[in-house]
């Protein structure tokens, strides 16, 4: 576990992330962060509030709302000496920025035979269960997972968020950066001195025995708690948080479902042609030899996400049906 | 390996020259650089006919006085951001002929290593972010460009080529109200040919072009976009303007595409009538120049002359180079994905 002692210092998500933002923003003048209310409103969810007040609105900037504008304006100003953090909202509004992520930013490193780079962070949310219905509540990092040319990260732990923003930050790629929104109060031990965290590396959360359980965002905390209860029933689980679609920790995974024999990978996104599949494969492909049972997947259910709390809870995976399947897969019925 | 004579020798220029006075040099430059483009993409269309390059290729002929007029108001290090139809641009803004050859036939030297093609060629040493085959789509790339020279004070302006047709896509009206807002150095430039691929302008929008920069209190300018003189004119009143912090403009420059929306749009009965292009045909930029430049006494017909038979050689050379261009090693296929 990569996981330091952060010597008993305790913070939020949310601080982490705001955090690593100051500290680049004081490190390198070439950063910017721009978006819909990130100055004095400090972000819809209030995550940046306070930021602009060190560094003032000429590098904490209120745009319009125009996610396409501002991402381009990124595109741009990453092409040219700058190393922009533009910020969208909500990961939904992401399907407005599409071209300027997928045919701009992702391609001109290539098409331009490596001559042009843009380093650029994409910040955004994903993740249901606030009750936001079907417009504010999706995960998409899968479609941008889809895609040569972007990084893709998705931390799951205050620690992990704030290393990995910085060297998102520092990377000279453009990166799309997912905070699931309902875990910015999620607290965790963060050390005061400098650190950052290497795309691209798994970190194991719990070790086990029995059974991986490859979990994303915030399906990590789920599939703690769902490893808890299976230790109370004497399944030793491992949960493994790849941090990363893209670069993706392919040894990790197939690492820990040879030494447990079973896997199942957990994501908040739509389970079809999502996440889950590009690890289940990545494990079926490179242990085959070592498994027990087929790799099993569980995602967000096929459907918009519903308004009403007793729908919207039967759409994403949770500690019980979590600790269900793995039950179901270790045969301990 | 051949290369393109300096497209960017303006230092000679003397400081402090009285306003209005016609600099024949920039004037011979001027007419170089369009008849450059002229031979290229006449070259390119035979390339193509012949099938000896690949993909598709948009030409630009009869549109050169814009690319020429406006890139000759810019410095090397000034920005700019293309099209589609963007060889044009991209030759004004200094790029090489047998580099560019490269890359249309899909060449190892080609400036994007043959990975790019021609609605791609970015040319970083010459302050050219890229062609673009979305339409508008380098509108907020051009605004970003003018961000960032802005924050770090560096003099630069950016310029942003696009066609009318671009007047259609939202990415234009969030960058323009942006640009103003903040008053960016950037200056969106539209070559109204008249025809978003098959589809007059009339068809496709609404109220006047110039109303749509108006509303935003961007200073725009609608000007012929044949006579390359009138476009210098313009482009360096509207650079200056930006250099010194006055913010963005809209530089409407009504023109006429020659040949169709590509190489192989040959048929184009169904969409504008031939009298039409004769018409406009009539009002050739390197004509309309040439004569200027005769008619003022400014220099004469065996100069003009001599300089299109260089550029010619120099085309031919380029393109020799180019067919006899290794192509790129199979194991650059996965190269520059990630910087």
């Amino acid at each position: 576990m990569s996981t330091p002692n952060g010597n008993g210092r305790v913070i939020t998500m949310g601080q982490a992330i705001k955090e690593a933002l100051a500290e680049e923003l004081r490190r390198d003048p070439t950063v910017y962060v721009m978006g819909e209310d990130v100055a004095e409103a400090g972000t819809a969810f209030k995550v940046l509030k306070g930021l602009v007040d060190e560094f003032g609105t000429d590098r904490v900037i209120d745009s319009p709302i125009s996610e396409p504008g501002i991402t381009g304006l990124g595109v741009g100003a990453a092409m040219t000496g700058m190393r922009p953090v533009v910020d969208i909202m909500f990961g939904d509004f992401s399907t407005l920025i599409m071209d300027q992520m997928v045919n701009q930013a992702a391609k001109i490193h290539y098409m331009s035979g490596g001559k042009l780079k843009v380093p650029m962070v994409l910040r955004t949310t994903m993740g249901a269960t606030r009750r936001s219905a079907a417009q504010h509540s999706q995960s998409l990092h899968a479609w941008f997972s889809h895609v040569p040319g972007v990084k893709v990260v998705i931390p799951s732990t205050p620690y992990d968020a704030k290393g990995l923003l910085k060297t998102a930050i520092r990377d000279d790629n453009p990166v799309v950066f997912f905070e699931d929104k309902m875990m910015y109060q999620l607290k965790g031990e963060v050390p005061e001195e400098e650190y950052t965290i290497p795309l691209g590396v798994a970190d194991i959360k719990r070790e086990g025995s029995d059974i991986t359980i490859v979990a994303t965002s915030s399906m990590v905390q789920v599939s703690l708690a769902a490893a808890d209860m299976l230790a109370e029933i004497g399944i030793s689980a491992e949960v493994v948080d790849p941090r990363c679609t893209f670069p993706l920790d392919k040894e990790a995974l197939i690492n820990s479902a040879k030494k447990t024999s079973r896997a199942i990978v957990v994501d908040e996104g739509y389970e079809r042609y999502g996440v889950t599949a590009e690890m289940a494969s990545v494990i079926a492909d490179g242990a085959f030899y070592y498994l027990d049972a087929p790799v099993k997947r569980m995602g967000a259910m096929d459907v918009p996400i519903p308004f009403s709390p007793v729908l919207e809870d039967l759409t994403v995976p949770t500690p019980d049906t979590v600790f269900e399947m793995a039950k179901t897969l270790c045969g301990a019925n | 390996m051949a290369k393109a004579k300096s497209t960017k020798a303006k230092s000679t220029k003397p400081a402090g020259k009285p306003a209005g006075t016609e600099d024949v040099e920039d004037l011979l430059q001027m007419y170089e650089q369009m008849v450059r483009i002229r031979e290229f993409e006449d070259k390119v269309n035979e390339l193509y006919t012949s099938a000896k390059m690949p993909g598709l290729a948009h030409l630009y002929i009869g549109e050169e006085a814009i690319a020429v007029g406006v890139c000759e108001a810019l410095n090397g290090d000034d920005y700019i951001t293309s099209t589609h139809r963007g060889h044009g641009h991209c030759i004004a803004k200094g790029a090489a002929v047998d580099i560019m050859f490269a890359e249309l036939l899909g060449k190892a030297a080609g400036y994007c290593g043959g990975k790019g093609g021609s609605m791609h060629i970015a040319d970083q040493a010459n302050g050219n972010l890229g062609a673009n085959a979305i339409v508008g789509g380098s509108a907020g790339i051009a605004a970003g460009a003018a961000f960032s020279a802005k924050r770090l004070g560096t003099g630069q302006v950016a310029v942003c080529f696009f066609g009318e047709g671009a007047l259609g896509q939202g990415l234009l009206y969030e960058t323009m109200n942006m640009a103003q807002l903040w008053k960016l150095p950037v200056i969106f430039v539209c070559e109204n040919n008249m025809y978003n691929e098959y589809t007059h302008y009339n068809e496709t929008a609404a109220g006047t072009l110039a109303g749509r920069a108006e509303a935003f209190g961007i200073h725009t300018e609608e000007i012929d976009g044949q006579d390359a003189r009138v476009v210098n004119e313009a482009a360096k009143r509207l650079v200056e303007r930006a250099r010194k912090g006055e913010g963005p403009s809209f530089l409407i420059c009504n023109t006429y595409r020659y040949h169709g929306h590509h190489v192989g749009d040959i048929d184009r009965a169904y969409y504008r009538p031939k009298e039409e292009e004769l018409e406009w045909q009539q009002r050739d930029p390197i004509t309309i120049l040439a004569d200027w430049i005769i008619g003022q006494k400014l220099s004469d017909q065996s100069v003009l002359d001599h300089i299109k038979a260089d550029v010619k050689s120099e085309v031919a050379r380029g393109a020799e180079f180019a067919l006899n261009a290794p192509y790129p090693d199979p194991s650059e296929v996965d190269t520059n994905v990630y910087a």
